[in-house]
């Protein structure tokens, strides 16, 4: 039993307390406390449902080297997920329901943040033959995707589309036409033009969004069940009017954006620094303005890492042959708690909602509420301000675009259906 | 300046009095015998990872003629895969005690990594489309003796424009000097903008009432990406003797080397009495002499 006193409660539904939250059995057993073996002081601190992630690269199996689930999922806890998605991009790709099983069982014995595999959509991730899709779901997979290797064949993701249908299983897909980006490494723009780096332009992904949204209409009228698109790491103004669009004439459509294109512009390569080098790349101010606004008026369902670890030589490469991707799964919610709601005014509740209700809506899971009865998968965040220091990452990539960067929000309790899994308090 | 990555943030002084040392060094040039003991002691390297000869070659003489001690690194790029062997290079080549490191990529940025990586001072010898800031110098060297002065005239940069180095980094410093920068070529070879420069697609309007005329290469790739076909870039953009007549009379001719004759340019015009392609190769010795002296010896400012 473990009592946490006086703490302020966060959840989708808003803000309240303070409360004394008693936890035991796995659940919340009283918000007006009890007795309990560990009391802890949560006097100014907001204690919210755990988080979930439905975007992280662990890079197990085949490049340990770069994360591995028992780095990651130690990162995550410490990031105050509870609940995370792995990619299926790993060497090889999770196609098989032999790959899903191993990664969840290798995970439970952990025991750390819960771990719910995405598997491949098509085999080997080559897009010429769909992967088992009820064979994975059986073993546990929450959603199918090809992710950064996109979907050319546009035919092939309508029948994913189907076959995922009658699952539950949400397709995801990594929206960008891969001709129009040609082999661009940043926004395409006059930035680029003046660095004389190949540019990727915005249109590349709206023209993506836009053909896979048909898709999904044929999809739709092929399947007798539902079938959802979920489209990832959104980036431009123009594929969220789409989304927008799509989700006013009620099509079954989801969306994430991510830390990273929530608060650094393509200005950042300025420094010449493969730092900031990420697929989809960095755009415009006016894009990520677009994005805030997709945050508050529901176009964006959830905010997902693409904690995409890499090794730090790799990431001293050149910039165009260093790899995209920023580790972010341990600063995401400081990140934006201190960037979106302290500096932006984003409402608390909602910010909250992003990292909880959102996401598992995406997956067909229940809400998450604060109240008796509830699984005590929790965060505990305090909105004492410190630096980021990426040299103290659990994630085996220690670098990071917010070095030094002061954030408050930081977690400092995780609770993992009552357990502890994370903790720094004093 | 500890460093030459671009003209960012330089000023008109400072790249005048660089000039001013390059006149000096270009008279040690012209002596019988071509050596000064200005760099004894310190080391060059310079550290290809593009391939590369005349730059190369430029840079190594200009050391050497300043009694530097010269070391070369060059790679195949395709040996180069590995980030860490950038970085594991120059590290090596700084525990052997070199001072300057004059390096070039097929990467914008590498030669700015490498002032993350390492003490000495770094020399941009080109960096993938971005900038070749020893280039435009000569360039601008090589249009002073030409012209004069550069305040007020304008320079035609005349082909591949979105893929060009030279083009970004003369249209910078040129403008720094004050002429007016007018670069010309295929749509769908031209940026979106370029600081210092005006962008056209017609050749004409760039050549007109021209004072010099910088004609860039056409990389075969360009070609084989489908971005031209080559017979109408011929036919609408090669710098042909008539169509030079636009430009002021004896406007001069440059070219950054190695020339595809008879495709950007027209073969006769290389060799005619307007093409300063020979003087911008013999100027190139002279001004990365001054760049290494500043920044090894001079540091003014610094």
């Amino acid at each position: 039993m473990i009592l946490i006193k006086n703490v302020r409660l966060v959840d989708a539904a808003g803000e309240r307390g303070p409360a004394d939250v008693l936890i035991g059995e796995g659940r919340v057993l009283s918000l007006e406390g009890g007795k309990a073996q560990r009391v802890v002081d949560g006097t100014g601190c907001f204690l919210a449902p755990g988080f979930l992630d439905l975007h992280a690269h662990l890079r197990e199996p085949g490049e340990e080297v770069k994360e591995d689930l028992a780095s990651g999922l130690l990162a995550a806890v410490r990031g105050g997920y509870t609940d995370v998605v792995s990619m299926p991009n790993t060497k090889p790709p999770v196609d098989t329901p032999e790959a899903v099983r191993a990664l969840r069982e290798k995970a439970a014995a952990l025991g750390l943040a819960r771990l719910h595999p995405a598997a491949a959509l098509t085999l080997g991730q080559e897009g010429r033959h769909l992967a088992p899709a009820g064979l994975l779901q059986e073993a546990g997979a929450v959603l199918l995707t090809d992710d950064g290797r996109t979907n050319e064949d546009a035919s092939l993701l309508a029948l994913g589309l189907v076959q995922a249908a009658p699952l539950g299983l949400p397709v995801a897909v990594h929206a960008e036409d891969a001709s129009l980006r040609r082999g661009g490494v940043m926004n395409d723009g006059l930035l680029a033009d003046r660095l004389g780096l190949p540019g990727n332009p915005p249109e590349a992904e709206a023209a993506r969004i836009a053909r896979d949204l048909e898709v999904l209409r044929y999809a739709l009228r092929r399947s007798p069940a539902r079938p959802h698109l979920h489209v990832q790491h959104l980036s431009t103004r123009r594929g969220l009017e789409l989304i927008r669009e799509a989700k006013r004439q009620g099509l079954p459509v989801t969306a994430e954006a991510t830390p990273h294109h929530l608060t650094l512009t393509e200005e950042a390569w300025a420094s010449l620094d493969p730092l900031f080098k990420v697929a989809p790349p960095l755009r415009s101010k006016e894009d990520q303005e677009a994005l805030l606004e997709g945050l508050l008026d529901g176009t964006l369902d959830a905010i997902a890492t693409d904690h995409a670890p890499h090794t730090q030589a790799e990431k001293e490469m050149d910039l165009l042959r260093a790899p995209f991707g920023i580790p972010s799964l341990e600063v995401a919610f400081p990140l934006l708690y201190t960037e979106l709601h302290l500096k932006r005014g984003l409402p608390l509740p909602r910010l909250v909602e992003l990292f909880t209700d959102g996401p598992r809506r995406v997956l067909g899971l229940t809400p998450l509420r604060l109240e008796v009865g509830a699984e005590a998968s929790l965060v505990l965040l305090s909105p004492k301000e410190r630096p980021v220091d990426p040299k103290a990452f659990a994630s085996k990539a220690r670098f990071s675009p917010w070095a030094g960067w002061v954030l408050g929000g930081w977690p400092v309790l995780t609770l993992v259906e009552g357990r502890v899994v994370y903790e720094a308090l004093k | 300046m500890r460093h030459l990555l671009d003209f960012q943030g330089w000023s008109r002084a400072q790249v005048e009095s660089l000039l001013d040392t390059a006149r000096v060094m270009r008279e040690v040039l012209e002596r019988p015998v071509k050596k000064v003991p200005a760099l004894q002691g310190f080391t060059v390297a310079t550290v290809f990872f593009e391939p590369s000869t005349r730059t190369r070659i430029s840079f190594e003489l200009a050391a050497r003629r300043m009694s530097a001690d010269v070391v070369s690194f060059a790679a195949a790029t395709s040996s180069l895969q590995k980030g860490e062997s950038y970085k594991d290079t120059l590290l090596t080549l700084e525990a052997m005690g070199v001072d300057a490191y004059v390096i070039r990529a097929d990467a914008a940025g590498v030669p700015h990594q490498a002032t993350r990586w390492v003490k000495g001072a770094i020399i941009n010898g080109g960096d993938g489309r971005r900038a070749h800031p020893t280039q435009a110098l000569l360039d601008a060297y090589t249009l002073l003796e030409a012209l004069g002065g550069l305040e007020g005239k304008k320079v035609a940069i005349v082909g591949d424009i979105l893929h060009s180095r030279v083009a970004r980094s003369n249209a910078e410093l040129l403008s720094l000097l004050g002429a007016e920068v007018v670069c010309a070529g295929p749509p769908s070879l031209l940026p979106q903008a370029l600081p210092g420069a005006r962008l056209t697609p017609s050749l004409e309007e760039a050549l007109e009432e021209a004072d010099a005329v910088m004609v860039l290469r056409l990389q075969k790739e360009r070609m084989e990406a489908g971005l031209i076909h080559l017979e109408d870039y011929i036919a609408r953009y090669q710098v042909t003797a008539k169509r030079l007549k636009r430009a002021k009379p004896q406007a001069p001719l440059l070219h950054p080397g190695p020339m595809n004759r008879d495709v950007e340019l027209e073969g006769t015009l290389a060799d005619s009495e307007r093409s300063l392609v020979n003087r911008q190769v013999q100027n190139g010795v002279a001004v990365r002499m001054a760049v290494l002296y500043h920044l090894l010896v001079g540091r003014e400012g610094a």
